[in-house]
């Protein structure tokens, strides 16, 4: 009786241990949002919002006026993360199609993990590369001074995002049912064809989820890009031209800022901003993803 | 069983942490932070302090002279390194906790122009070198060089540098937007190494090796105050300290009220002949005999 009683007790700790667990985080989450919400607004006091959206010019240190724009940094965002993907897309379902249709079993049970691997380099190392090796590499390809601009940071954000992509995409490829590929084959379709017309098509939703995983990677992305993409605060004139995150931005102003300021707040505005977009990215590929796992079921 | 396994391990991380509040307490760190132009040369100075002085340890941090001052106002270092004066706004927030900042000279800096060492311009005035970090010239050839781009190499805006030459070179303009924000004074000589058509501004103790010697690809410029006036190099000591050449500048360090016990004795070391020396083989200049008047004023 007492043994029974002791079990029961155990069952239910156990339990109230993992609720806890889940429902921390789901707290934690809701939490970081609040924060940035609360030290976000106080920004707006002197800050005209209209300007903070609209404007290019960000220069809060200026001694002629200080300027909140963050246009500028949105479009550099979004400039590294679209060269990252336009990189990183063929790449990534070549590598996928490769490994899941062409390669030999050995040859995929030793690639797969290697890529997943690359997963791994810390991303500081990633952009001591760009400064290295493609930094210099760029400049002396286009002719340009240097090799410090959006096109570095691309690069540098493609191989970052390159596991993520394969290793996703091949899963989805390979979970498409054989039978497809099968009756494909027997209609007299090349292998080529059935890849292209009918597995492809058929894994689309798993290989759009992973390039929306991947994009969310690059655009929080901070330490390589801030090393790689030569941190000017003008507005983008091409892939040549030297940008500044949003990310990079924070990083650098929020060490020196004086607490409690305008200056202060925006930078968690800005934080705001790209906690939004973020969870934008994440939320749709979950949901796509989520329509495919329903589709197989 | 398990539950006093899992109280002894309490117990002992308890202990630990507890004794090491106690060691720490026993053996006070000095921690200092700020300036990433004083960075390497505090830490060669508290090197040579704790070689004669081993009990009174000493950690140096860079990160910016902002940065310095603001952990100096929140109570989370010792001393601050700064290379430009503190601010009003500073001072005052300061006041506002009850600190009183003392201010100590403890190097000069001859904050150096640099370029890629093939670039044929070898002098320019301070006008030129504002407008081109305004913006105002972005080719070369304006200045005599050849028809390139120029691609322009600076700090971030944390940098007491950043600041420094934006009130004396630019005149407090605004710096142009196509500026590189680079993260340390290494940086900027590295991408100046590397840029044919760059030019950068650091501290003058970054261009120069241990035996004096300029560094590998890069070349300093000598710097004019105006059309009128001879170009000095900021290696010249005597130019600098006749205020000839046109960019030096007092380096500090502030401690929150007056010091005393090992962090006064730090800072005497420091300003004392044999520290002075340490400044000079790091390729600073050391201080005059007016900036020495004004510490021994702050020490008390």
């Amino acid at each position: 009786m007492k043994r029974v009683n002791l079990a029961r007790l155990k069952e239910s700790a156990i339990h109230a241990f993992f609720f806890t667990n889940g429902i921390l985080a789901i707290f934690i989450l809701i939490g970081i949002f609040f924060f940035l919400l609360y030290t976000a607004i106080p920004a707006f006091r002197e800050i005209n919002i209209a300007e903070f959206f609209t404007s290019k010019n960000w220069d809060p240190t200026s001694p002629v006026k200080e300027e909140y724009g963050i246009v500028s940094m949105i479009m550099s965002t979004f400039m590294v993360t679209l060269g990252a993907l336009v990189i990183a897309i063929p790449i990534g379902i070549g590598v996928a199609a490769y490994l899941s249709d062409v390669a030999h079993w050995k040859v995929r049970e030793i690639i797969k993990p290697i890529i997943e691997i690359l997963a791994g380099i810390p991303s500081v190392v990633i952009g001591f590369l760009g400064i290295v090796l493609f930094g210099p590499a760029i400049a002396k390809v286009f002719g340009v001074n240097h090799g410090l601009n959006a096109l570095n940071g691309s690069i540098l954000l493609a191989i970052m995002a390159l596991p993520t992509i394969i290793s996703i995409s091949e899963d989805s490829l390979n979970a498409v049912p054989r039978a497809y590929a099968e009756a494909s084959l027997a209609l007299g379709a090349s292998r080529w064809q059935t890849l292209v017309r009918i597995r492809i098509p058929a894994a689309l939703s798993g290989i759009i989820a992973a390039v929306m995983l991947g994009m969310g990677r690059a655009i929080g992305e901070t330490m390589t890009v801030l090393m790689a993409t030569g941190n000017a605060p003008a507005f983008p004139k091409g892939f040549l031209s030297s940008i500044r995150t949003l990310t990079s931005t924070i990083a650098i102003e929020l060490g020196e800022v004086p607490y409690y300021t305008s200056h202060y707040y925006a930078l968690f505005a800005l934080g705001l901003v790209l906690f939004v977009i973020t969870f934008m990215v994440n939320l749709i590929s979950d949901i796509i993803l989520h329509k495919y796992q329903e589709r197989e079921l | 069983m398990n539950f006093r396994k899992l109280l002894l391990v309490g117990l002992i991380s308890f202990g630990l942490i507890f004794s090491g509040g106690f060691l720490q307490a026993q053996r006070k760190m000095t921690q200092i932070k700020g300036s990433d132009t004083l960075v390497n040369l505090v830490q060669i100075l508290a090197e040579s302090y704790i070689a004669k002085n081993p009990r009174s340890p000493i950690a140096v941090l860079g990160g910016g002279s902002g940065t310095g001052i603001a952990a100096l106002i929140n109570g989370t270092c010792d001393i601050a390194n700064h290379s430009r004066p503190m601010k009003d706004k500073e001072v005052q927030m300061a006041r506002d906790k009850g600190i009183t900042p003392h201010v100590f000279i403890i190097a000069v800096d001859g904050l150096s122009v640099i370029l890629n060492e093939s670039n044929p311009v070898s002098k320019l005035m301070m006008d030129q070198i504002g407008a081109i970090y305004r913006g105002e010239i972005k080719n070369w050839k304006e200045v005599g060089g050849p028809d390139k781009a120029i691609s322009l190499y600076g700090r971030q805006s944390n940098s007491g540098t950043y600041v420094f030459f934006q009130e004396h070179v630019l005149k407090n303009q605004n710096y142009s937007e196509d500026m590189m924000r680079m993260n340390g004074n290494a940086q900027i000589v590295e991408g100046v190494t590397q840029d044919k058509y760059g030019i950068g501004y650091v501290g003058v103790g970054y261009v120069v090796d241990a035996k004096g010697n300029v560094k590998k690809g890069i070349k300093i410029l000598n710097v004019s105050k105006d059309g009128n006036s001879k170009a000095y190099s900021p290696l010249n000591k005597a130019a600098v300290d006749s205020g000839d050449y046109p960019i030096a500048r007092p380096l500090f360090q502030s401690t929150a009220g007056a010091p005393n016990g090992a962090i006064l004795d730090f800072i005497k070391f420091e300003i004392s002949s044999e520290g002075q020396k340490i400044v000079e083989r790091e390729g600073f200049f050391s201080i005059g005999s007016s900036h020495q008047v004004e510490n021994k004023k702050n020490l008390k």
